[in-house]
C-alpha cells in the first residue's frame, strides 16, 4: 500500500495509547478472564479473515456475551482512543475483519442466541454470532427459510453478513442481506446503544439501517438483528445445461431475461472451473466450454411452464446436454460443485486470487474476451465462476507463490480485471466487500466528492474513526472539518496530521 | 439549525441576479400563492435545466442562508411538517428525461423530474416495469417518490424503493454533486447512500438522478376479492395466505365504518400458474364470500385522499405501520377511537403498512390520531400524518423517531449544516 494512503490513519495509531496492563485489567473485569485473549499464540487465530494475504496481530481479542459487555468494551476503547474491529466467523474475503495495529478485536461468536421466532409475522430476532444456516434450520419445520445464502453459509455469522451485505446465488430473485434485515440494535463507537429500523416497516426517520448494512463494521457493532424469513416455495427445479462456450451460455441468459423470467438463480462456470469442481467433489458435470445452472422455484404449474421455456432457450443457444435435477439429492449434488468452486481451485493450482467484480450482464461476451486476452498476456490461467443472472463475476486468478514474481503478476492481473469491470459500467465488488483488499480501487470507481460524501456518514456515526478504521476508503476524511469548505482539523493545526 | 442564520423574508437582488446567471431568466420566477408549501409562502421558483445548474443554485442559496424546498410534481408537498422557512422552490420539472433504459440488463437510469408514468411507459416498450405502484404516478416524479419513500400494494412482493433503487446522484447544500451505487444490481462498494436519501424528505440533498432495477411485466394478472364478517376473519385469511405457498404480488385488507371488511389479492404470472393458484386460494377462503373484483381495488390508496367532504367535515389521512398479524387489532382500535363521532376507513397491506382516513371535526380528528399514534407506538409501530386539514397544524407529522434521533441529527449536520434544505419538515425538527 502506498504510504500516502495510510498516513492519515497513523494519527489514530499514534494517538492511541498503548494498551497497557491497567486497561487489560479493566477489560477483563468486563468480559471475565475467559473473555480476554492476550497471548501471542492465541492471537494468531485472529490475525486475518478469509483473505489470508493480509495479517495484523491485534493487541487483544475480546469475547463479550451481551450487548451490555460490548457497550462497556467500546466505552473503554472510546475513552482510550483504541481502534476496534468487530469480527464474526472470520470468513470474509476482503479483509474486512483484519485487525488494526494496536487495536483490539471484538469477536461476537459468543453472542449466538436466536432470541425470538415469530412465524405469523415472518420475523426472527438473532444475536450477531448466530450462523446463517442455523436461522433456516430453526424455521425449517414451519417451512420457512432465511434467503441470503453466501457460499459460506454453514459457518458465516449473521453479524458478518450484515456488515458485508452478503449475497449468494439466490439473490437474483430474493435480494441481498439488506433486503432481509428489518431492524438492528447497534453499539455506536462511543458506546451508546441505538435501534435502527424495527419489527415494523418504515420507522420514521432516515434509513440508517440501510446505510449500516454493508458498512463493513465501520459504523458500529450490531448486537441484535431482526430478520425477515421467507416461506419455502412449493417446488424447486434445477436445470443444468452444457454449452460450447461462455458466449452461448451468456446469450441463453440474456434470452431468459428478455423473455421476462426471473429465475431464483442463474450460475455459470467455465471449463477450468468445471474441471476443478469435478476434481474436488465429483459433481458429475459434463466437460464443456461453459455450464449453466438455472434454478426456478414457485408454484408447481408456474415452474413447469417456465422450465419448458428455459429448456427451449438453452437448446436454441446450442446447449448440447440438458439435465433437470429430479430429486433433492440430485439438486444438492448439482449445487455442491458450484458452492465448492473456490475451494476446488486448490486441486488445479497451488494458489489463487478470488475476485468479485460486477458487470452489466450484456457486457459478458466483451469482458470474457478481455479476461482471456489479459490472462494470456500475463501467462496465468483464470477460471471463471459467475452469478450470471446479476452479472457478478468471480474470476479466479491461478498462480504459484513459489515461482518468484508470479504473485505480483497475479495481483496485477486481478486488478486489471476489476478495472475492466469498472470500465464496463460495473462494480469492484458485488458481495465480498471492499475491506482492506479493494480500497485502492475505490477511487477508480467513485469520484472524490462521492467518497467524501460517503465519509460524511462515517463522521456522523464515528467522528473519532475507531470502529474498523482504515477499511473501505482509500483516504480517510478528518471529521473535525466542516463539510464543503476547508477548515483546518485540530490535528492538522497541531501538526499531527497532514491533508492530501 | 444554525442560530447565526436568520430567516429572510425577501431575497436580495444580488442573489436573484446570481441565480439568473446560472439558470436562464425564463426559468426563474416569483413564487405565486399556489407555490406555498403547507401554508408557508416562498419567494422564488427556480427550474434548473440540469444537475450542474441545480447544484449551483443550491450552493448560492446555501451561501445566502436561504431555505430551499425541492419540488418534483408537487403531489405530496403537504406531507411532513410545514417548513420552518421557505425562500426558494427548487423544481426538477425540467430535468425529466429517461437517461438510459438498459433493457437487456433490466435497469433504467432516469432524471429526478421524470414522472413515474413516463418512466413506466418507456420501460413498458420492452415489456418491463419499475415494480412500484406509488400514488398519483401521472404527476409524481421519481425524485419526489424517492424522497417520500412512497410505495403501494406491490411492495409485498417486490419490496419498496430501498430494494429497487441501485444508484443515486444527489446535490448537497454546499453544491457537492455525489453519486453512489451504480447501474449494476449487485454492488456493495461503499456506503449505500441511495437508501439514505430514500425517504429523507429532501433534507440531506436534492436527488438529481436515480438508477433502478426493473422487473418483467407480468404476462397475466388476476385480482380476487373476498368479503369477511369482520376484521378478525379478514386477518385470519391474510395470515393463512401469507403462511401458504401461494405467490401473490399484493394482498390487502380494506375496512371502515359501516363497511364489510374485504380482502383483495393479486396474482401475476403465467395463465397456468394463475388458475392453479386461484383454485388453491378458494380452498383456503373458508367462510369468506368471494366478491366481484377488478384491478380497480388497487386504487384504494388514491381514494383515501379524494376530497369528498360531507356536511362540511374535514378529513386527515395518515400512514400507519403495525405488525402484519396485528392489522385487525389496529382496525378494531381505530373503530373504538372513531366511535366518538368520526367516520373512518382504512386500507392495510399484508406488509403491515396501511393508510387510515378520518372524517369529522378537526379537534376530534386530531384527538383520534393522537390516540391511534400512542396505541401503535407502544406496540413498535408508527403513525405519520400525510394529509391534514387546516387548523390541525399543531399535530406533529412523524411521532416518535426512537433513540437514533441524535444520530439522524448528526447525519443532517454533516450533509446540511446550515439547515438549508426543507428546514423543520422531517423528524425531530430536522
Amino acid at each position: 500500500m502506498a504510504s500516502g494512503i495510510s498516513q492519515p490513519r497513523e494519527t489514530h495509531i499514534v494517538d492511541a495509547r498503548i494498551v497497557d496492563a491497567r486497561i487489560f485489567d479493566e477489560l477483563r473485569e468486563i468480559v471475565g478472564p475467559r473473555g480476554l485473549i492476550t497471548s501471542r499464540e492465541e492471537l494468531h487465530t485472529y490475525e486475518c479473515d478469509g483473505l489470508t494475504n493480509f495479517r495484523v496481530l491485534p493487541r487483544a481479542v475480546l469475547l463479550p456475551d451481551s450487548a451490555e459487555q460490548v457497550q462497556k468494551i467500546v466505552r473503554v476503547c472510546h475513552r482510550e482512543k483504541i481502534p476496534f474491529v468487530a469480527r464474526g466467523s472470520g470468513t470474509g474475503l476482503s479483509g474486512g475483519a483484519l485487525p488494526v495495529e494496536n487495536g483490539v478485536v471484538i469477536s461476537l461468536t459468543r453472542m449466538n442466541k436466536i432470541l425470538e421466532v415469530d412465524i405469523p409475522n415472518a420475523r426472527v430476532t438473532v444475536e450477531p454470532g448466530v450462523i446463517n444456516l442455523d436461522v433456516t434450520a430453526r424455521v425449517a419445520p414451519q417451512e420457512y427459510f432465511y434467503a441470503p445464502d453466501p457460499s459460506s453459509q454453514s459457518v458465516c455469522s449473521i453479524g458478518g453478513n450484515v456488515a458485508e451485505n452478503s449475497g449468494g446465488a439466490h439473490c437474483l430473485k430474493y435480494g441481498f442481506t439488506t433486503t432481509h434485515v428489518l431492524g438492528l440494535e447497534v453499539v455506536l463507537a462511543d458506546g451508546s446503544l441505538v435501534h435502527l429500523g424495527g419489527k415494523t416497516l418504515d420507522a420514521p426517520g432516515y434509513d440508517l439501517m440501510g446505510v449500516f448494512v454493508g458498512s463493513e463494521g465501520t459504523l458500529g457493532i450490531a448486537t441484535k438483528i431482526i430478520l425477515r424469513i421467507v416461506k419455502r416455495p412449493e417446488c424447486v427445479q434445477t436445470l443444468l445445461a452444457a454449452f460450447p462456450s461462455t458466449n452461448e451460455a451468456g446469450a441463453a441468459v440474456s434470452d431468459m431475461i428478455a423473455a421476462g423470467m426471473l429465475p431464483a438463480a442463474i450460475e455459470m462456470m467455465d471449463n477450468l472451473a468445471i474441471q476443478a469442481a469435478e476434481a474436488a467433489v465429483h459433481a458429475n458435470y459434463p466437460n464443456c466450454g461453459a455450464l449453466l445452472l438455472v434454478e426456478l422455484d414457485g408454484p408447481v404449474a408456474e415452474v413447469a411452464a417456465l422450465m419448458a421455456h428455459v429448456d427451449e432457450i438453452c437448446k436454441k443457444n446450442s446447449a448440447w446436454e440438458i439435465r433437470v435435477a429430479q430429486s433433492d439429492a440430485e439438486r444438492a449434488l448439482v449445487w455442491k460443485g458450484r458452492k465448492a468452486a473456490f475451494a476446488a481451485m486448490g486441486r488445479i493450482s497451488p494458489n489463487y486470487i478470488v475476485q468479485d467484480g460486477v458487470i452489466p450482464r450484456t457486457e459478458l461476451p466483451n469482458v470474457m474476451r478481455e479476461i482471456g486476452r489479459l490472462s494470456k498476456e500475463a501467462g496465468l490461467r483464470v477460471a471463471n465462476v459467475f452469478h450470471a443472472g446479476d452479472g457478478n463475476l468471480h474470476p479466479l486468478v491461478l498462480y504459484d507463490r513459489r515461482i518468484s514474481g508470479q504473485e505480483e503478476v497475479a495481483e496485477t492481473l486481478s486488478g486489471k480485471i476489476l478495472e475492466l469491470c469498472i470500465g464496463a459500467g460495473g462494480s469492484i465488488t458485488g458481495e465480498h466487500g471492499v475491506g482492506e483488499d479493494k480500497k485502492k480501487m475505490m477511487s477508480k470507481m467513485y469520484s472524490e466528492p462521492d467518497l467524501e460524501t460517503m465519509q460524511r456518514v462515517r463522521c456522523a456515526f464515528d467522528p473519532l474513526q475507531l470502529s474498523n478504521p482504515s477499511k473501505i476508503f482509500p483516504r480517510p476524511r478528518l471529521c473535525g472539518e466542516k463539510p464543503g469548505e476547508y477548515v483546518a482539523h485540530p490535528l492538522e493545526t497541531a501538526g499531527i496530521a497532514e491533508r492530501f | 439549525m444554525d442560530a447565526s442564520v436568520s430567516p429572510k423574508t425577501s431575497l436580495s437582488s444580488t442573489f436573484e441576479s446570481d441565480v439568473r446567471k446560472v439558470v436562464p431568466a425564463e426559468h426563474v420566477r416569483a413564487a405565486a400563492a399556489s407555490d406555498a408549501v403547507a401554508g408557508v409562502q416562498p419567494t422564488l421558483v427556480v427550474e434548473p435545466g440540469n444537475e450542474q445548474e441545480l447544484a449551483k443554485v443550491l450552493k448560492l442559496a446555501n451561501t445566502a442562508g436561504l431555505a430551499v424546498i425541492p419540488r418534483g410534481g408537487g403531489t405530496k408537498l403537504e406531507w411532513g411538517n410545514p417548513p420552518e422557512r421557505s425562500d426558494l422552490i427548487l423544481s426538477t420539472a425540467r430535468m425529466n428525461r429517461v437517461i438510459e433504459h438498459a433493457w437487456a440488463d433490466l435497469t433504467v437510469s432516469v432524471q429526478a423530474g421524470c414522472t413515474v408514468a413516463k418512466l413506466q411507459d418507456t420501460v413498458a416498450k420492452h415489456g418491463q416495469r419499475l415494480a412500484l405502484d406509488p400514488l398519483w404516478s401521472e404527476q409524481a416524479t421519481i425524485g419526489g417518490v424517492l424522497s417520500t419513500n412512497d410505495s403501494g400494494a406491490l411492495r409485498l412482493r417486490f419490496g419498496s424503493l430501498r430494494d429497487l433503487v441501485i444508484g443515486a446522484t444527489v446535490a448537497l447544500a454546499d453544491g457537492t454533486v455525489a453519486s453512489s451505487g451504480g447501474k449494476v444490481v449487485k454492488n456493495v462498494a461503499g456506503y449505500d447512500l441511495p437508501k439514505l436519501v430514500t425517504g429523507a424528505f429532501g433534507t440531506l440533498g436534492v436527488i438529481t438522478r436515480a438508477i433502478f432495477r426493473l422487473h418483467p411485466l407480468p404476462k397475466e394478472t388476476q385480482t380476487i376479492s373476498f368479503l369477511t364478517v369482520d376484521a378478525m376473519e379478514a386477518q385470519r385469511l391474510v395470515l393463512a395466505i401469507q403462511n401458504s405457498k401461494l405467490v401473490h404480488s399484493a394482498l390487502q385488507i380494506c375496512c371502515g365504518v359501516e363497511m364489510q371488511p374485504r380482502v383483495d389479492i393479486l396474482f401475476e404470472g403465467t395463465e397456468a400458474g394463475l388458475s392453479a393458484q386461484s383454485a388453491q386460494l378458494k380452498l383456503m377462503a373458508g367462510e369468506a364470500i368471494q366478491d366481484d373484483s377488478t384491478s380497480e381495488v388497487w386504487n384504494r390508496r388514491h381514494e383515501m385522499f379524494s376530497r369528498t367532504e360531507n356536511d362540511g367535515d374535514s378529513f386527515a389521512v395518515a400512514k400507519f405501520t403495525t405488525l402484519p398479524a396485528e392489522i385487525a387489532q389496529t382496525a378494531e382500535m381505530i373503530g373504538k377511537i372513531a366511535a366518538s363521532g368520526l367516520r373512518w376507513g382504512a386500507v392495510a397491506q399484508a406488509t403491515g403498512i396501511g393508510l387510515v382516513r378520518m372524517d369529522g371535526a378537526v379537534p376530534d380528528i386530531a384527538a383520534g390520531l393522537r390516540r391511534m399514534r400512542e396505541w401503535l407506538e407502544t406496540r413498535g409501530g408508527s403513525l405519520v400524518i400525510e394529509q391534514r386539514p387546516a387548523g390541525m397544524g399543531e399535530l406533529e407529522a412523524w411521532g416518535n423517531s426512537g433513540d437514533a434521533l441524535g444520530l439522524m441529527q448528526a447525519v443532517k449536520r454533516q450533509f446540511d449544516p446550515q439547515g438549508t434544505l426543507n428546514p423543520g419538515r422531517f423528524v425531530g425538527g430536522i
